[in-house]
């Protein structure tokens, strides 16, 4: 465990400063008694306490994350401070009071309104000095919580965006789309159109988080049109989406990564290529979509390659259904994977 | 002096349109070139290539079956002997391999989309290899070797980083409904079979479907020995290395009666100290 020792020095001359303070106030009310007394045992109280509670919790393996041991530990040890903090105080006040002889030649006083009125001062200070500590460090572990959730969120979206302008796919469609404009410009547009949209949608899936089932599927023609025309016969594919389930949400772009594992494990890997068949279908209560291939199927690099993609998926699945949502990949020894997940249908 | 035999080549693009386009602008650029064959995998680039033999072959990186880099790899270790071996050129789409260093030497590479000006270049130096070639100025050995040299630069700077994984020390083999563990210092070599990597120790067989590209970084490069695209041999265990006829290495492992073939493109860990 690290501890951050310039911060703890921080906290010290800050507790310092606030028994000065108490000890000023506390002369104040009785200015006919000597200064020196109460300066002893408030800074005496406060250091101990002080040493206790900042340098104690760090001790607790609860703490490593908030700053602060989780629960019941957390307030014992701010308890146990306090109460540590007045005895050892007093004692060690005392001691130093008498053997300077600052006590001097005060007044004799009542010892039982002495004592109360010490551990309330005691126990005010503490609660106040050590809820001024927490919150501080509450509001920094929650700003530190704010930033790397941030920084996971544009990280993954960074990583969506650059698994989706792969450098193979856009230079080879980019190559095949040059080839067009000389051999079939006809054709060639059609591709320009299908790549525009297929790019419109991969860099707006970073902004808006669900659209229809409609639009998926239109997203996901485009890009199976682009590679229809890369890899010519090598590759077939069929999309099913019954017209009742047209307008139904789903996250965007979800079934896209299933798509391109479908084809970059599957069919290219295959002389001969392969089909893909996207479906949606309703069981019930629930809607139900599906990839198929004919590829490679199973090659054991699968479950490391491909993580990326289906790990991706399964992420946002849970984030938008919970543990409603489930997905299975199977892909077999003999050729093919199945993509299945199933989640609740919105009426 | 005879006249130059008219230049051949082979194309193996998997992507139809690519392979056109490329056949159109060599068209362009060289007109006397005479395209043998187009092909659309690795694997019947090695074959049409043997049967043909082309002088000059434009290889795809990315290809079904077998990569570009594998292909030519495997071309050269059939390779005949006394036959120049052809100049290669490799197409991407995408410079991963950081392919410019690359750019004076005997394997040249070509960015998709294919410009005219940069084949262009690239069709000058081919010219000038094959004239080179004519008039017997080029060492033929010399020449495979340098183009295999390149070609395990190319195929080392494809493999991930080797510190990036922990390193393996047991293989763990599933028999029948139980794992068995078997200790690394036990295997003798790693043979690539189909889906599967066969684990051979002195007594036993085993058989994993870990792929031996993931298992390759996981192993220490000192101990264990690439020695052809589907074989790893435990380097202590090596027995001897012989050459045949055809020049061809093989090798054999102590406590084992099989004969390992030494692909060309590691023959150079087999040289007498």
């Amino acid at each position: 465990m690290r501890i951050d020792w310039i911060a703890k020095l921080q906290h010290l001359l800050q507790t310092m400063a606030f028994c000065l303070a108490v000890a000023t106030i506390q002369y104040a009310f009785l200015p006919e008694r000597p200064y020196a007394p109460p300066v002893a045992y408030s800074l005496a109280i406060g250091i101990i306490t002080w040493a206790i509670i900042d340098l104690g919790r760090d001790l607790f393996p609860s703490a490593r994350e908030t700053g602060w041991p989780a629960g019941a530990t957390g307030l014992l040890l701010v308890v146990g401070g306090i109460v540590a903090g007045y005895l050892l105080g007093n004692a060690l006040a005392d001691m130093a009071c008498r053997s300077f002889g600052w006590y001097a030649n005060a007044a004799p006083v009542n010892r039982d309104n002495e004592l109360r009125n010490s551990i309330l001062i005691t126990a005010l200070a503490g609660i106040a000095g050590t809820y001024y500590f927490y919150s501080r460090g509450k509001s920094a572990y929650l700003e530190r919580k704010m930033t790397e959730a941030r920084q996971h969120a544009s990280e993954a979206r960074l990583k969506l965006l650059e698994t989706q302008l792969e450098p193979h796919m856009l230079f080879n469609t980019l190559a095949n789309l040059r080839a067009l404009i000389g051999a079939d410009p006809q054709q060639a547009q059609v591709m320009l159109d299908h790549m525009v949209a297929y790019l419109r949608a991969t860099l707006s899936a970073s902004r808006a988080t669900s659209h229809s089932l409609q639009a998926e599927f239109a997203r996901l023609r485009d890009y199976l049109e682009l590679m229809a025309i890369r890899m010519g016969p090598r590759l077939a594919y069929t999309l099913e989406l019954p017209p009742e389930l047209a307008a139904q949400p789903v996250p965007t772009l979800l079934l896209q990564p299933l798509v391109e594992n479908s084809i970059k494990h599957g069919l290219e890997p295959q002389m001969q290529g392969g089909s893909i068949t996207v479906s949606a279908r309703r069981e019930g209560e629930w809607l139900t979509l599906q990839v198929i291939d004919t590829g490679a199927g199973f090659n054991g690099a699968l479950p490391t390659d491909s993580g990326f993609g289906l790990a991706q998926v399964r992420e946002r699945l849970a984030a938008a259904y919970g543990p409603r949502a489930t997905i299975e990949f199977i892909a077999c020894d003999a050729g093919g994977s199945r993509a299945t997940m199933r989640f609740p249908l919105q009426t | 002096m005879s006249p130059l035999p008219v230049p051949t080549a082979l194309i193996a693009e998997d992507e139809p349109l690519l392979a056109q386009a490329l056949q159109a602008e060599l068209a362009r650029a060289w007109p006397e070139l005479k395209l043998l064959a187009t092909v659309g995998d690795g694997a019947s680039a090695v074959a049409q290539a043997l049967a043909l033999k082309p002088d000059v072959l434009f290889f795809d990186i990315r290809m079904p079956a077998l990569s570009g880099l594998e292909a030519a790899a495997e071309l050269a270790d059939d390779w005949p002997q006394g036959t120049p071996f052809p100049a290669l050129v490799f197409v991407t789409a995408y410079d991963q391999y950081a392919v410019q260093a690359f750019e004076t030497q005997a394997v040249d590479y070509v960015l998709k989309p294919v410009q005219a000006a940069r084949l262009q270049k690239t069709v000058a130096k081919l010219q000038q290899a094959l004239a080179n070639r004519a008039l017997g100025a080029m060492n033929l050995e010399a020449n495979l070797e340098n183009t295999l040299d390149q070609l395990r630069k190319l195929l080392g700077a494809s493999q991930p980083a080797p510190s990036a994984v922990a390193p393996l020390k047991v293989i763990q083999v599933s028999v029948g409904a139980s794992i068995r563990m078997v200790p690394l210092d036990e295997v003798l070599y790693f043979e690539a079979a189909d889906k599967y990597v066969r684990v051979l120790t002195a007594g036993h067989e085993y058989l994993i479907r870990t792929p031996l590209k993931e298992l390759l970084p996981r192993l220490d490069a000192q101990s264990f020995w690439q020695i052809h695209r589907g074989t790893v041999v435990r380097a202590s265990a090596i027995d001897s290395v012989t050459r045949d006829e055809a020049g061809k290495l093989s090798l054999s492992v102590r406590g084992r009666a099989d004969k390992l073939a030494v692909s060309r493109l590691y023959a150079h860990l087999f040289r007498a100290m």
